[in-house]
C-alpha cells in the first residue's frame, strides 16, 4: 500500500505544476469574463441553480431552530410585544389614511398634467433566506425566483427605504446587490431643494457616496435623498438616506458627501419586490 | 461508500458551515472550512485529492458566497498547490508543527483573497478579516481529529 502511494505521489509532481498553472489561467479568465461579460449572468445563473438546495435547506434549518426558541419564550415578553404592535398598527392606520387621500389626489393632478406613470405598481413580500456570506459581500438572498416573474434589474426595498436591486435570477431564489456596494448606482434628489445627484455605493464605510456634486451645491448635514426616477430603475419617490457628512475640501474638484442609507441593510428580514414601469 | 463521495460528504458538509447564520459579533471570525478539509485530504490522500479538486471547489464556493467567479477557485487551487508539495513533510509534523504551517498557509489564502478584493475595490472593511486565519488554526487539530476519524470509520485510503 505504502509502496503505490509513494509512486503516485512522484509520478504526479511533475504533471501537477502544468496542471497549475492552466487552472490559475482559467480562473483569471473567469473572472475577467464575469464582471466583463454581461452575458456571462445567465452562464453563472444556470451554474448556480444546483445549489439553491442548499441554501433552502440551511435556511429551513436555521428557522426551525429559531421556532423552537421562541416556542419557549416567555409568554410576558409576546404579550408585551403583542401591546406595542397593535398601537404601532394604529398609529400607521392613521398614516395611511391621510396618505390614501393624497396619492389619490395625486394621482388626479398627474391625469390632469399627463404625466405617463402613476404610483401604483405590483408588489410582493419576499423573506431573505438565512445564509450568511464573505462579510466583505454585499448581497442578500431572497427566496422568491423567475418562478415568481423576479427580473434581472428589480427595485428591492425594505420599511425603510430602498435596498437594492435584483442581479441574479434563479428559478427559485434571486440575489440582491445591496446600495452599498460599490457596483450600485443609484439616482437621486433632495428633498428640500431638489437637488439631483448620483449616489454610488461604498462597501469601505458601509454607506453611499454622492458622485461629482460641486462645492457650490446647497446640501446639509441631514438632507433626505429620494429616488428621483431617473436612470428607470428605481421607481420615484423612494427614500434613500441622509446625509451624514459634507466636506468641501479645496484640494477635491467636487465637494465629498456621504449618505446614511434609509433602509436597514443588515437587519431587515422581509423585503419588497416591486414590479415597475414596463415589466409590471 | 467509494471514496470520492466520502470526500465529497465533507466538502459540502465544509460549504454548508460557511453558509451557516452565526450571530453578528463572529463575523469576521469564521474559519476557512472548505479551505481546511481541502488541506487535510491533501495531506493525507495527495494521490485522491489535489489542486483539481480544490478548483472545483473553489467555484462552488464563489457561486454560493456572490464574489467574482474563479476568486476562490484561484486561491484554493494556489494553496493546495504547496500544500501537496508539502504533504510529505506536513504529515510527519505533530499537530502543533501542523499548526504553525497551516497559519502560514491560511494567511497566504486571505491574502490573494485580499489582493482580488484590492483589484476590484471592494476591501473588507476591517482588519479583524485576518483574524480568520487565527481561528482557523484554533479549530485545526479538532477538525483533524474528527476527520482522522471519519477516514477511520469509512475506510478511505
Amino acid at each position: 500500500m505504502r509502496i503505490t502511494t509513494i509512486r503516485s505521489i512522484f509520478t504526479k509532481q511533475s504533471q501537477s505544476s502544468f496542471q497549475v498553472f492552466f487552472l490559475i489561467v482559467f480562473a483569471i479568465v473567469l473572472m475577467v469574463m464575469d464582471r466583463r461579460l454581461n452575458q456571462f449572468v445567465t452562464i453563472r445563473e444556470a451554474l448556480s441553480f444546483p445549489l439553491a438546495p442548499f441554501q433552502y435547506s440551511v435556511s429551513w434549518s436555521v428557522k426551525q431552530i429559531n421556532q423552537f426558541k421562541t416556542a419557549f419564550s416567555a409568554y410576558d415578553y409576546l404579550a408585551k410585544e403583542n401591546i406595542e404592535l397593535k398601537a404601532e398598527r394604529l398609529l400607521l392606520h392613521a398614516q395611511l389614511q391621510r396618505l390614501i387621500a393624497l396619492e389619490a389626489e395625486n394621482n388626479y393632478l398627474k391625469a390632469l398634467s399627463q404625466a405617463s406613470h402613476h404610483i401604483q405598481s405590483k408588489t410582493l413580500i419576499a423573506e431573505l433566506l438565512n445564509v450568511d456570506s464573505e462579510p466583505f459581500v454585499n448581497q442578500v438572498i431572497l427566496d422568491k425566483g423567475a418562478r415568481d416573474h423576479v427580473y434581472s434589474g428589480q427595485p428591492v426595498f425594505d420599511a425603510y427605504g430602498v435596498m437594492g436591486q435584483i442581479i441574479q435570477v434563479g428559478p427559485i431564489t434571486s440575489r440582491v446587490l445591496l446600495i452599498n456596494d460599490p457596483r450600485s448606482g443609484i439616482a437621486v434628489h433632495n428633498v428640500r431643494n431638489g437637488t439631483r445627484a448620483v449616489a454610488v455605493g461604498d462597501s469601505y464605510l458601509n454607506n453611499l457616496k454622492l458622485m461629482y456634486v460641486t462645492k457650490t451645491t446647497d446640501i446639509k448635514v441631514g438632507d433626505l435623498f429620494l429616488t428621483s426616477g431617473l436612470g428607470d430603475r428605481y421607481p420615484e419617490g423612494y427614500p434613500v438616506g441622509t446625509v451624514s457628512n459634507v466636506s468641501k475640501d479645496p484640494a477635491h474638484q467636487f465637494a465629498t458627501i456621504y449618505l446614511q442609507p434609509s433602509a436597514h441593510l443588515d437587519s431587515s428580514r422581509q423585503v419588497l419586490l416591486v414590479w415597475y414601469q414596463k415589466h409590471a | 461508500m467509494p471514496n470520492w463521495v466520502a470526500i465529497l460528504i465533507t466538502i459540502v458538509a465544509a460549504l454548508l458551515l460557511t453558509i451557516l447564520p452565526m450571530p453578528a459579533w463572529t463575523e469576521w471570525l469564521r474559519p476557512a472550512w472548505v479551505l481546511l478539509v481541502l488541506i487535510y485530504w491533501t495531506v493525507t490522500m495527495p494521490y485522491l485529492v489535489g489542486v483539481g479538486t480544490a478548483w472545483l471547489a473553489g467555484l462552488v464556493f464563489d457561486l454560493l458566497m456572490g464574489t467574482v467567479l474563479g476568486e476562490h477557485a484561484l486561491a484554493f487551487t494556489l494553496v493546495i498547490y504547496f500544500i501537496s508539495r508539502l504533504s510529505l513533510r506536513l504529515r510527519m509534523y505533530s499537530l502543533p508543527q501542523q499548526g504553525m504551517n497551516i497559519l502560514i498557509f491560511i494567511l497566504f489564502y486571505q491574502f490573494i483573497i485580499y489582493c482580488i478584493q484590492g483589484f476590484l475595490g471592494e476591501l473588507p472593511n476591517s482588519h479583524l478579516y485576518w483574524l480568520s486565519s487565527i481561528t482557523s488554526v484554533v479549530f485545526w487539530p479538532w477538525l483533524f481529529l474528527l476527520m482522522r476519524d471519519f477516514q477511520r470509520w469509512f475506510k478511505i485510503s
